[in-house]
């Protein structure tokens, strides 16, 4: 009994440790606000970290798979290892509220819904007028994607035509 | 000087190496746009699609080597072999050409990968079923980022045209050998492993030519030229980019970061 309250707590205090590991290309959310973070066991031998990638070829994998295991063993938890979980697969949908509040303020658009099913090969309009995003600075919707990709594999690049600023915007998917 | 290892003749390892092959391959064709796109955005893309591609071939150059069972791992198996034991569609190690001949290559492997790994997601590898679950998203992606160029090469000025046009008449032999099947895919296929690529071709045919019309393109005639890639017989074109490719690993064995 004392001792599942102890194994309790100590996932409980890995958690709170998690919570606070930030993503090393968006230093404005935790590991745990992307749900990066599948599952914390705890075994005999010490925790296990559930990880599942973002993308596949995603360089920031390995980084934040040595960042939680540093946070776990500066807290005292240790010893802990990580292993990845590939399925099922990632998705922006795991992004948590207060993530995606944390991103528009950081000045990334965040993720609508992700469409889970096949979707048919759709041509933006050369002014994709409908499907414009707001500016995370001014709220206009005066704005248009200029590259379908950006500084990393999970946004994209926009333009506000109102404020004339760049942003980005972490794609559905 | 470090030797070349030795694969093992397997149909699934063969099969998984075909895919992840290609997407190696490509990658490091892609890669090769760094710095040297017409735009930073498209620099920026290009690059990005490599990183998918890479991931997506260390995945299952990972699961091969652990399929093969001799103990060779992801970096072994894309440095230490030699060109005939390297299964890579021959359209992927073609020179990089222009940037309509990248998109337009972009566009045919990602349209025929798209279909491949929503396939395999219901393979009966729980290994290879993952790696397409979160595969297919990007391939997805890189489809409709090709898609979206084509169309605006072919309609764009009379000198896009021309590259474009010049471009398909260069790629289009090269398509056949992604829907070629043989006792390769034929056991994939009779273990659940995977489908076997000629089903692979009226999907792949029907969603070309959804983007050709847009564009105002027209499909080919079929020609009987057939390229080997596939099968280890590649390209004059091979040895160069594993001479590039390799160099590092081949002139320091075992180097890591």
């Amino acid at each position: 009994m004392i001792a599942e309250v102890a194994s309790s707590s100590r996932v409980d205090a890995a958690w709170r440790v998690l919570a606070t590991v930030l993503d090393p290309e968006v230093p404005a959310v935790s590991v745990c606000d992307l749900g990066i973070v599948r599952e914390v066991i705890d075994h005999d031998d010490g925790l296990e970290i559930v990880l599942t990638p973002t993308y596949s070829g995603c360089p920031a994998t390995e980084v934040i798979e040595h960042d939680i295991l540093q946070a776990i063993d500066a807290a005292g938890l240790g010893p802990a290892r990580a292993t990845l979980r590939r399925a099922p697969a990632w998705t922006t949908d795991w992004i948590s509220a207060e993530g995606k509040r944390k991103l528009l303020a950081y000045g990334i658009v965040p993720p609508g819904p992700a469409t889970s099913a096949e979707v048919p090969i759709r041509f933006f309009p050369r002014a994709a007028k409908a499907a414009a995003l707001p500016c995370p600075r001014c709220g206009s919707h005066h704005t248009e994607r200029l590259a379908a990709f950006g500084s990393t594999a999970c946004k994209a690049t926009w333009r506000c035509l109102d404020c004339k600023e760049p942003f980005e915007h972490f794609k559905p998917i | 000087m470090q030797a070349s290892i030795q694969l093992k003749r397997d149909p699934s390892v063969q099969y998984l190496l075909r895919i992840g092959d290609t997407a190696l391959i490509l990658a490091q064709r892609l890669g090769e746009w760094c710095g040297h796109a017409p735009v930073l955005e498209e620099d920026i893309a290009l690059t990005n699609v490599a990183l998918d591609l890479v991931g997506q071939s260390r995945a299952l150059l990972t699961h091969a080597g652990t399929l093969e069972g001799a103990g060779h791992d992801e970096d072994q198996l894309a440095f230490l072999r030699d060109e005939r034991d390297y299964f890579n569609a021959t359209i992927a190690e073609l020179p990089r050409g222009d940037f309509a001949f990248t998109i337009l290559r972009n566009l045919i492997v990602a349209t025929w990968a798209q279909l491949l790994w929503e396939r395999l997601q219901a393979s009966s590898d729980a290994e290879v079923s993952a790696i397409a679950g979160k595969a297919v998203k990007e391939a997805r992606y890189h489809q409709q980022h090709a898609a979206d160029w084509v169309v605006r090469l072919a309609d764009g000025t009379d000198e896009s045209r021309r590259r474009i046009d010049a471009a398909l008449a260069e790629l289009w032999r090269f398509t056949a050998e992604l829907f070629e099947s043989d006792a390769v895919d034929g056991a994939a296929h009779a273990a659940g492993l995977g489908p076997r690529f000629a089903d692979l071709r009226d999907p792949w045919l029907a969603e070309m030519a959804a983007v050709f019309d847009e564009a105002g393109l027209a499909i080919p005639a079929e020609s009987g030229f057939r390229s080997t890639g596939t099968r280890g017989v590649h390209s004059e074109h091979m040895g160069f980019i594993l001479a590039e490719m390799q160099h590092l690993q081949r002139s320091f064995p075992g180097g890591v970061w």
